[in-house]
């Protein structure tokens, strides 16, 4: 099974060392010979699932619940200021 | 834009469900709140927290499939779209790939056509899927870095994606404010384009006329007004065919709207390509629509803008344009029949609502809903007029008194004593000092200068402030002068 692992790694924001790379590159390898193993097996007979629960329809009803992690989660941030989280300047999408 | 090309436009709006908390948790949606106050572990996508869908968020997304003859999905799902920013804090957007609830639909615009009159598009609608917004990004004035604050993040959104079946901004405008009517007729949304709640992207691409394929399109965001994105296409179109005409090639990428410039700018961005890697997101649970659920919020449904304009013009005898003006929003059709069930002529009610009334209420700012003419008093001087108490031009100056005071018409027109003037007699007596004053007017009328009478009846209507029914005045100078 072949892949570009430094595309994958590029996706994923994450910088790889040339051993980290060959490792990563059998590992997925073989995670993906056994989905493709998986393939072989005959689904005609069997309903389309999304979800590993035999859930459907699960809603929240529309009611606002104020949660006071804010401060908290301001205060663990890397950096801030006031009530922002402040981030590295970053460029239009 | 030559005759040689077409120009094929499609519009990616985003619209913000009108629901008390966000989709996936129970933060408030509330527009102003301090930065990062209506956030929770969900929202900001803390390890452990869960996605929970609010059941009325589905519900008014099904609601506008309706309305947009959309078909339905029995079957949908969310899907996690994989992408890195700092507005988005789980590093994936909760969207729906596959599986939107809004299927294809259309919905109708009118525009002009060349010979001036106003002509039906059906302008197909490709899908319209729920989706969580992302925060808010903050770059202005701050060195070096950008703000975040996460309350957006989360709030419920539709995303509507019409067919490219648009060929001209002007249809863009008007299929936005289409869209915009149905949006509010429902209640759905508030559509506020300032705070947010509806926003606008344009897929825009030129092609020889007739030709099949479709070309190169650009996509244009920072569309900030309905009037910006038929600018924007405007200019983008002619910049394209130039771009075209010269031999050159028209790139896909992504341009910014720059409204002081008034034109489009191609965004940095990096070069690679966005890769989405969409896949089923495993923290929510699939949902089904059963058709009676999807029966029962079609009843739901008020009577909409096109259907409510179609009856307007089939019981009232309105015209098209009339008729179309006055669905636009809600309130104004309300008001308008309000209106004529007080005095039952359409014509005149609409004429005085769109010419005179929404004059002054812009020049107030103010919503038809808050106008201090009600509809009862706006039908009490159309009556005044039509029994010809007063004439179209006094009522002229009534009205703006009547939206100063809150008066009726009728209190307006006794305490300035502007009762129009149909007594005979004091009309001769004031043409006879006319006549006299004007010699040469006269002369000139009888020489056959029929402008001259024109002229004798303003002064008529000068010398008694306008009071005099101009009909009269004419009649009984005419016969005066005896020609
Ligand atoms: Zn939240």
């Amino acid at each position: 099974m072949s892949f570009e692992i430094e595309k994958v790694a590029e996706l994923a924001r994450i910088r790889l060392t040339p051993d980290e790379k060959n490792k990563l590159q059998s590992d997925l390898g073989a995670i993906l010979g056994y989905v493709e193993k998986l393939k072989s097996v005959d689904t005609s007979q069997v309903s389309e699932t999304s979800h590993v629960m035999d859930l459907t329809n699960v809603f929240r009803e529309d009611k606002v619940l104020p949660s006071d992690v804010s401060a908290a989660v301001l205060r663990a941030a890397p950096d801030r200021d006031g009530k922002f989280f402040r981030v590295p300047k970053t460029v239009e999408r | 834009m030559t005759t040689v090309y077409e120009a094929v436009i499609g519009l990616e709006v985003h619209v913000q469900l009108d629901t008390h908390s966000k989709i996936f948790c129970a933060c408030s949606t509330k527009f102003g709140s301090e930065p990062n106050a209506n956030t929770c572990p969900v929202c900001l996508g803390l390890p452990g927290s869960l996605p929970v869908l609010n059941g009325q968020a589905l519900h008014l997304a099904v609601k506008v499939g309706i309305a947009l003859n959309c078909e339905i999905s029995k079957r949908l799902k969310f899907d996690r779209k994989n992408y890195f920013y700092p507005d988005l804090p789980k590093a994936y957007q909760i969207s729906q790939f596959d599986q939107p609830v809004n299927g294809a639909g259309w919905l109708l615009i009118e525009t002009r056509s060349e010979d001036g009159s106003w002509k039906e598009k059906k302008i197909g609608i490709h899908r319209a899927h729920l989706e969580e917004d992302a925060g808010k990004l903050l770059h202005e004035g701050i060195e070096g870095a950008s703000l975040v604050d996460f309350n957006r993040a989360g709030v419920p959104l539709l995303e509507i994606v019409s067919d490219p079946d648009l060929s001209s901004p002007e249809e863009a405008y008007a299929y936005l404010t289409s869209l915009k009517a149905i949006l509010q007729y429902l209640e759905v949304s508030d559509c506020n384009m300032e705070e947010g709640s509806l926003r606008c992207d344009a897929n825009v691409s030129i092609r020889k006329r007739g030709d099949k394929n479709l070309g190169t399109k650009t996509e244009i965001k920072n569309l900030n007004s309905f009037k910006n994105v038929q600018r924007a296409i405007q200019y983008e179109i002619e910049r394209q065919t130039e771009l075209v005409e010269g031999g050159g090639r028209v790139i896909q990428e992504t341009r910014l709207w720059n409204d002081v410039k008034a034109q489009t700018f191609v965004m940095r961005s990096k070069e690679q390509a966005h890769d989405y890697r969409y896949f089923p997101e495993p923290d929510l649970v699939p949902l089904t629509i059963e058709s009676a659920a999807i029966e029962a919020i079609r009843k739901e449904l008020p009577e909409l803008p096109a259907a409510k304009a179609a009856r307007f013009r089939k019981d009232y005898g309105l015209g098209d344009y009339d008729a179309s003006v006055l669905v636009q929003e809600k309130a104004l059709a309300a008001y308008f029949e309000q209106a004529i069930k007080a005095h039952a002529n359409a014509k005149m009610i609409s004429n005085w609502m769109q010419s005179e009334l929404l004059a002054l209420l812009n020049s107030k700012k103010l919503a038809i809903q808050s106008s201090p003419v009600s509809a009862q008093a706006l039908a009490g001087l159309v009556a005044l007029i039509e029994s010809g108490t007063i004439s179209g031009k006094i009522a002229k100056d009534v009205l703006p008194v009547m939206f100063e005071t809150g008066q009726t018409a009728q209190e307006v027109v006794r305490e300035k004593g502007w009762v129009q003037v149909t007594d005979e007699s004091l009309i001769e007596t004031i043409a006879d000092k006319i006549i006299a004053d004007n010699s040469q007017s006269v002369q000139d009328y009888r020489a056959g200068k029929k402008q001259a009478l024109g002229f004798l009846v303003g002064q008529m209507m000068k010398a008694s402030q306008g009071k005099v029914n101009p009909k009269l005045a004419n009649e009984v100078l005419a016969r005066k002068i005896g020609v």
